[in-house]
């Protein structure tokens, strides 16, 4: 298969950036995305030019670590899966691909399609987690959970925090992280004790961070490689509107 | 025999030997904790799981990790699930069971204590998980649910979907997060480690890159901890993350560290088939589908009707005819390697001849095809997915693929290795999995080091160190990092023909072929007279492009490729010195009559460590002889 793909280059976060037109050709149609650019890659190293930096790891789905917006579309157009799991017999052989880094405010360029996440971390820092000190766990059945809350949890839990929920809201909304994060320990009876200070904390850093607010676009769910539902947004704003009153009567 | 190895097992009965040593261990006291400075590389489950524990204890921890963040270690990628000997399901576990157990699946390769050591604090990681909010898979009574794994004869897996590592590490990572709110981590994120830095003897420090500026830097601690990870990506394709690598290990062995049993690697039965050269990486699908698969190739070599075509009776269960008590569910290494001979006789279908099926039509028509839905339904997703095939309508294609790697840098029961205050935990040490590991062991092992055994054992260090804190600007520190700027240096300067990949791929599949499923004297030897070779022609025509001062993603991969091969060397000659068969290391010429691996415990029952003696010098092999007290040494037998 034969593609001409329109690659954005941008050598630091300093510098700006623009398209510049590849040939992929002699491309296998059983090749990954990723596999694709491996080549373009091979050949541009073999005529001395520098590659097209991009972000991978696990290559199977669950890292969260690349990343791409293909053709305009978070992760391509694999829809529930993530770019290194879309695979070139997707595309017809002639194709034009337009090929970009994740674009938000919160997550800066750091080469060509390499962006910087660090933001996420830094919301789980700010309350998402369970504190419980290792070696003072009570025993694990001591606290049955109902097979419902825990399977709903698992849902929220599933989210491989890749940021394409971000990339695709025209808001740069990181709801529907937050919202996952919120909602699986916020499901989980281990998780009441820190329930709203977890939510504000969480939401007033991502506000910190400078992600957008939630404008029932959707467009995160639609995306979304984990299958994360918008629902748990809902949840979200319910915990918050709860933690902000008890907040404002002290309670 | 060289025997210089002191593993520092405690004395007494085995199910004593951890508790005495807990009350025997030095402690540090809360007040001193905090002015020691502790450094861990790595933050998958062992040291996402290291890094958070001691900074709970009170130390100033720097973590440090090459991915954007420390959630995308490959800890998640583990799919089954971890082991813990609760006997939730009352079917006889207990700690003694999974012990047994896991020294049998590794072939009567590792330590006694352990191993009992393992399965003991197995039961604690359960309840920390849980407590962290882990979403682990429930009855509808709300208690925890167990499914059985390949290997044993007790349900005693603990899983989340599909994503266990993906959730277990989630909990480390949280409590890493947590840690880092508080100040009690420092995360580096997007930070290599480089070199690992000696001062008079003992690890202080280690010299990293940052990976967006090329900025080298020197960090000095008090202990230095690696839980880096396994090297399977010395084979090109692995199962690994792309990133996964030797470096670190292997910097720490040519400073001086022991590396144990580097020839020890689990190849996985079940993978997508490699499909073209221009493959990045293999595919694991879950060794849960031999529970209704039924494996099979023609029996005519070269036979390349579609599956549907051939009859019955022209189709070789093989497994089940070999195997007929475990047959389709036989244990990985010997249903890989009984891939690898019908293959090798001509007899393996898809492209290359490489791949066998694994057939599920008999279980549909016994089942229908709803239950294998719900069951598989997200594997043959996968599978149709990469593959463009539908297993419900034709068998999948599936070949072994390389996937763990047993051998690691050598380490004494406080998880010290050889060099005083180099700590090393999970896939990087060698300690617990012997000659091959147990499904669902790998993250048992991973979160005990970090969360129960490392907390404990690093004061018996650390109470040794009060007041000898070291500076950065030591001339040690300096001379490594520019040790580490020449290498750069040399590397960006060859500006040869070929790219790193070219040489990479060219590596692995040298190894695969000669140190993979089945090795020979006569193969091993042919690749160490190869390797040197392809590492001359990498030092004078490698093409590293792009600027080192920036992020610059080729030098990375280059920096990784020329330790595989130095590191590939060494796995050999360790390969073709244990001239026995064992779990994974299964050498031709000691088999027994129906095939099997056939081990040699008058000569070969001991821990094979080397270490480094000087670029082009040989490396010694020292021994760490293992005594089963507790166990009766015994052929594995699964049929």
């Amino acid at each position: 298969m034969n593609f001409a793909l329109k690659v954005w280059r941008q050598k630091n976060s300093k510098t700006p950036g623009s398209f510049v037109d590849y040939k992929a050709d002699d491309i296998p149609e059983g090749a990954s995305f990723l596999e694709m650019l491996d080549i373009v890659n091979e050949g541009l190293i073999a005529r001395n030019e520098e590659p097209i930096a991009f972000d991978s790891d696990c290559r199977e789905g669950i890292c969260g670590m690349c990343s791409l917006v293909i053709n305009g579309i978070p992760h391509g157009l694999g829809r529930v899966k993530t770019t290194c799991q879309l695979y070139m017999r997707r595309f017809k052989s002639g194709d034009t691909i337009w090929i970009e880094p994740f674009r938000a405010g919160a997550f800066p360029v750091i080469k060509d399609l390499a962006v910087d996440r660090s933001a996420f971390d830094h919301i789980i820092e700010a309350g998402g987690y369970i504190s419980a000190r290792a070696g003072s766990a009570p025993e694990a059945n001591s606290l049955p959970v109902p097979k419902h809350d825990a399977d709903l949890s698992m849902e929220a839990a599933a989210c491989i925090g890749c940021g394409a929920c971000v990339a695709a809201c025209p808001n740069s909304s990181a709801m529907l992280f937050v919202s996952a994060k919120v909602s699986h320990l916020g499901l989980l009876p281990q998780g009441q004790a820190e329930r709203y200070r977890r939510v504000i904390a969480m939401v007033r850093k991502m506000d910190e961070l400078g992600f957008g607010n939630c404008r029932n676009h959707y467009e995160c769910e639609a995306v979304c490689p984990a299958e994360v539902s918008a629902t748990f947004i809902s949840r979200l704003n319910r915990d918050y509107a709860v933690a902000v009153t008890r907040e404002e009567v002290a309670v | 025999m060289n025997t210089t190895l002191d593993s520092k097992i405690p004395s007494g009965p085995l199910e004593k030997k951890w508790e005495k040593h807990r009350i025997e261990s030095r402690l540090v006291s809360p007040n001193n904790k905090r002015k020691f400075g502790l450094i861990v590389v790595g933050s998958g489950l062992a040291g996402g799981s290291a890094a958070a524990t001691l900074a709970e204890l009170g130390y100033n921890v720097k973590c440090f990790c090459f991915q954007d963040s420390p959630r995308r270690a490959h800890s998640i990628a583990a799919q089954g699930g971890i082991n813990a000997a609760k006997n939730y399901q009352n079917d006889g576990d207990s700690v003694f069971r999974l012990f047994y157990d896991t020294i049998k699946g590794g072939d009567f390769r590792s330590r006694e204590a352990n191993v009992y050591r393992l399965a003991e604090v197995s039961r604690l990681i359960i309840d920390q998980c849980v407590a962290q909010g882990v979403p682990f898979a429930r009855e509808y009574g709300g208690l925890l649910a167990n499914r059985s794994f390949g290997g044993t004869q007790v349900s005693r897996t603990f899983y989340a979907r599909g994503q266990t590592g993906q959730q277990l590490l989630l909990g480390a990572y949280q409590a890493l997060a947590h840690q880092v709110a508080l100040g009690g981590v420092k995360m580096f994120p997007r930070t290599e480690m480089l070199d690992l830095v000696l001062v008079d003897g003992h690890a202080k420090g280690i010299v990293v890159r940052d990976l967006i500026t090329g900025q080298i830097s020197s960090h000095a601690g008090d202990t230095v901890i690696l839980a880096t990870g396994g090297y399977g990506n010395v084979f090109y394709l692995s199962t690994n993350a792309r990133g996964c690598n030797v470096s670190a290990t292997y910097r720490a062995y040519k400073r001086g560290a022991l590396f144990a049993n580097p020839c020890f690697t689990q190849i996985h039965p079940t993978c997508i088939p490699v499909a073209g050269s221009y493959q990045s990486k293999l595919t694991l699908m879950s060794e849960s589908l031999r529970n209704d698969g039924r494996v099979w190739v023609p029996k005519k070599k070269g036979d390349t009707r579609p599956p549907q075509q051939i009859p019955e009776e022209e189709r070789d269960y093989y497994l089940e005819r070999k195997y007929p008590s475990f047959g389709n569910l036989a244990p990985r290494d010997i249903a890989s390697r009984s891939a690898k001979e019908v293959c090798d006789e001509g007899r393996g279908v898809g492209p290359g001849g490489l791949g066998v099926y694994l057939d599920f039509a008999d279980a549909i028509k016994r089942l229908g095809e709803d239950i294998i839905r719900e069951r598989y339904g997200n594997l043959f997703d996968m599978y149709h997915n990469i593959t463009a095939e539908d297993a419900y309508k034709r068998p999948m294609r599936i070949y072994p693929a390389v996937h763990y790697t047993m051998g690691g840098l050598w380490v004494d029961y406080n998880l010290m290795s050889t060099i005083p205050g180099l700590h090393v935990l999970g896939e990087a040490n060698f300690s617990d999995h012997g000659a091959n590991r147990l499904g669902a062991s790998a993250l048992m092992q991973g979160l005990a080091d970090g969360y129960f055994v490392i907390p404990y054992t690093v004061g018996n260090y650390l109470a040794t160190q009060m007041g000898k804190k070291i500076s950065p600007d030591r001339p040690e520190f300096k001379a490594a990092e520019q040790e580490v700027r020449d290498r750069i240096a040399k590397l960006v300067s060859v500006k040869g023909k070929k790219t790193v990949t070219t040489f990479h791929r060219e590596l692995g599949l040298l190894l695969w072929d000669k140190c993979g499923m089945a090795r020979s004297a006569s193969g091993l030897q042919e690749a160490l007279q190869k390797i040197p070779g392809i590492r001359e022609e990498f030092w004078q025509n490698v093409n590293v492009p792009g600027d080192s001062q920036e992020f610059c993603q080729s030098l990375e991969h280059a920096g990784r490729v020329a330790d595989f091969l130095e590191f590939a060397e060494l796995m050999c000659l360790d390969a073709y010195e244990r001239n026995e068969s064992c779990g994974g290391h299964f050498r031709v010429e000691h088999q027994t009559q129906e095939g099997e691996a056939l081990r040699n415990d008058d000569e070969f029952c001991h821990v094979a460590a080397w270490r480094f003696n000087g670029v082009n010098q040989p490396p010694t092999r020292e021994v760490e002889p293992l005594v089963f007290e507790n166990v009766k040494l015994a052929q594995r037998s699964y049929k």
